[in-house]
């Protein structure tokens, strides 16, 4: 059977089983539309959980980022792994024994006032907000690319999927249908890592076989670094970031994830405090299953790929190749007209993106009109290093075909949670909270519900029409969750001094910082100003690793301004005593 | 009401320690052994890996998984030591 007709049949049946998943957890209640009742066993939970975090990005890029990147991949390995021990060390069994549905309901709370839950909700917005856009975008990709239709209806397909999981079952419907998803995913990405580790190593499992050898006696890493070398990169292993930066840029990643909302809300939906630490474990446990794979996979594609098409003939080149050509995902410009593919360091193209002219060359590539004057002839997109791979090993076209199901699994998973958390901000933060305090339990549903809708409307907006700055906002969205949320909860856990005061101006100054930064230094403010050299970067620290020094500001500030401000009342310290102990944490409470 | 005060801020105590040991691992694994010490660490090999970069791929994110669980091991324990078990 074709790749096609695979495609279709795998995609029909993951989809039919969340769409039954989802009329079976309908939710009736608000409690089990924004914390699924809070009866989710801590495995279960766990699965949803690294479901929600691992995104198209994720599942499709990260690998190929890796492979490009070498060493310094490594930042997105361990800060976003990392943060889950400091989630499950210092928010995860709190936030559970506090026992409400959001984080700014902790934030307004602990700290005794509407302003400071009114920063919660804005901080919470910005950062979901700049998330879910590329996670629209990439549900939009990833469908077009494998149902073979434009990005455009891509997204619209997209957005009618993740409204009904979101409409019908609220975090009930989205926890079960996402343990699905997991499942789905993680067998997705790991049945083409045992090939293509068994084929080059010898070794079916991938984290062993890339530090294996290959045929010839050497070490895969070594024949790497070796061949990195001869062409000109920088070697493999060593990357080409400084020391700081990986160091800042981890440990935004790190702490950001800890504070990203659509993470934390996820420990309020288990019964207990000790489930609470367990789920954190089982979540991570699931992740770093494809978070080990990741580095292995990139390690085998970027040795395939040089191997494949290093100084060889165009004309003898094998089909894929010209398969993505024809996407416009890989470009080769014959320069100095020998009719063999070099790949050597440098940009091959005097922008980002090949431009492609409409004729074909003599040997039958696709020209383009912006070819510069360097050694170097190819283009290749980091995207297609996890699509491509299963082609490039020759595997069998079911296993092809999985990889998209894999791929729209991830991509409609996080996009799910990520809404929800939207909608639960303006319904219960916002209406229920500041604005109608009266609602009813079916008002506040309708509400959540008309919540979901706006926001799936916008996001996919934004997905069909991506604004230039949403690609470079993304990874931020973490800098932004590090500079504010991280220091206000995890202060208010542990420093029973802090107070409003503190809080507020921590966050406040945090998140305009990293903001300030982010505009200043990546995108621009658009159409008036253009990104400032990165020779400006202050101690050469990249915008994605200000979050960094915006979380010590942020600390700095709240622990200044809470000691020359008066003390907390009473009533707030009894609580801080309250959720340092785990025992009788009851359920998941709105009052 | 006393004693109870007095239990409370001995368990958080007994917490805090233990955050403390687990964290410093944490730090010394990604941070320590895959980024500030790496280069030194490059010298030594484990198989096919130099040490430093199996650190930052892999061995940091197995570190990880285990501090989580050795985290629950000792947070179950001390619950049922100070009766907060349920």
């Amino acid at each position: 059977m074709s790749v096609q007709v695979w495609t279709w049949i795998l995609v029909g049946v993951t989809f039919s089983l969340y769409f039954g998943i989802a009329i079976w957890a309908r939710a009736g209640s608000t409690k089990e539309f924004y914390v699924a009742g809070g009866g989710v066993s801590p495995l279960a939970n766990g699965m949803a959980t690294a479901a929600d975090w691992m995104s198209a990005a994720s599942f499709i890029s990260m690998a190929g980022i890796i492979s490009f990147a070498g060493y310094d991949g490594s930042v997105y390995l361990m800060g976003w792994t990392g943060g889950y021990v400091l989630l499950a060390l210092l928010l995860a069994p709190y936030l559970r024994k506090f026992g409400k549905f959001t984080v700014p309901d902790f934030i307004g709370d602990r700290y005794y006032s509407n302003t400071a839950r009114t920063v919660a909700i804005i901080c919470a917005l910005i950062v979901s907000f700049t998330y879910v856009a590329g996670q629209m975008r990439g549900v939009g990709i990833v469908f077009s690319q494998f149902l073979q239709v434009d990005i455009t209806l891509g997204v619209v397909i997209g957005m009618t999927v993740v409204l009904v999981f979101a409409f019908l079952g609220g975090m009930k419907g989205i926890t079960y249908t996402q343990v699905a998803q997991y499942c789905v995913l993680i067998f997705a990405f790991m049945v083409p890592a045992f090939f293509i580790s068994m084929q080059m190593t010898g070794n079916p499992i991938p984290q062993f076989g890339m530090g294996g050898k290959v045929e010839g006696g050497t070490f895969l890493l070594d024949k790497l670094d070796t061949l990195h070398t001869q062409l000109g990169f920088n070697e493999y292993t060593s990357g080409t970031k400084s020391t700081w930066d990986v160091f800042a840029i981890t440990l935004a990643l790190m702490a950001g994830t800890a504070g990203l909302p659509h993470v934390i809300v996820r420990f309020f939906t288990v019964p207990k405090v000790k489930d609470a630490r367990k789920s954190a474990g089982y979540a991570l446990l699931l992740i770093a299953i494809l978070y080990t794979t990741a580095p292995a996979i990139a390690v085998f594609s970027r040795t395939n790929l040089i191997e494949t098409v290093s100084n060889k003939e165009y004309n003898t080149i094998p089909e894929w190749f010209k398969n993505w050509e024809n996407t416009g995902l890989i470009a080769w410009s014959d320069k100095n007209k020998d009719g063999k593919i070099q790949y050597v360091a440098g940009s091959a193209l005097s922008s980002k993106k090949p431009v492609f002219t409409k004729e074909r060359g003599i040997h039958g590539e696709r020209l383009i009109s912006n070819a510069n004057t360097t050694a170097n002839e190819l283009y290749v997109d980091r995207d297609i290093m996890v699509l491509a791979n299963p082609e490039i090993a020759n595997l069998p076209n079911w296993v092809i075909a999985l990889v998209a199901a894999g791929g729209l699994a991830a991509a409609l998973s996080t996009a799910a949670g990520l809404l929800l958390v939207i909608s639960t901000s303006i319904s219960h933060d916002l209406i229920k909270k500041q604005l109608k305090p009266n609602i009813s339990e079916k008002g506040e549903l309708l509400a959540a519900r008309i919540a979901i809708v706006v926001a799936i409307l916008i996001a996919g907006i934004f997905g069909i029409y991506p604004p230039g700055f949403v690609a470079a906002v993304v990874a931020l969205a973490f800098g932004l969750a590090a500079a504010s949320f991280f220091p206000a909860i995890v202060l208010g856990i542990f420093d029973k001094r802090m107070n409003k005061e503190g809080a507020i101006a921590g966050m406040v100054v945090g998140i305009s910082l990293m903001l300030f930064y982010m505009i200043r230094y990546k995108t621009g403010l658009i159409g008036v100003m253009d990104p400032r050299p990165v020779s400006e970067w202050w101690f050469g620290t990249s915008p994605e690793g200000f979050g960094t020094f915006a979380m010590l500001v942020n600390v700095i500030v709240s622990i200044i301004v809470s000691r020359v401000t008066p003390a907390p009342p009473k009533k707030v310290q009894e609580i801080v005593e309250n959720i340092r102990i785990p025992s009788g944490a009851g359920e998941a409470v709105s009052h | 009401m006393n004693s109870k005060k007095e239990k409370a801020s001995a368990y958080w105590k007994e917490n805090i320690k233990y955050l403390t040991i687990l964290l410093t691992i944490w730090f010394l694994v990604s941070f320590g052994a895959g980024i500030l010490f790496r280069e030194p660490l490059n010298e030594f090999r484990l198989g096919g890996f130099k040490l430093g970069f199996w650190f930052a791929q892999q061995g940091s994110i197995y570190v990880f998984v285990v501090l989580i669980f050795i985290y629950v091991k000792l947070m179950n324990k001390l619950d049922k030591k100070y009766g907060y078990d349920e």
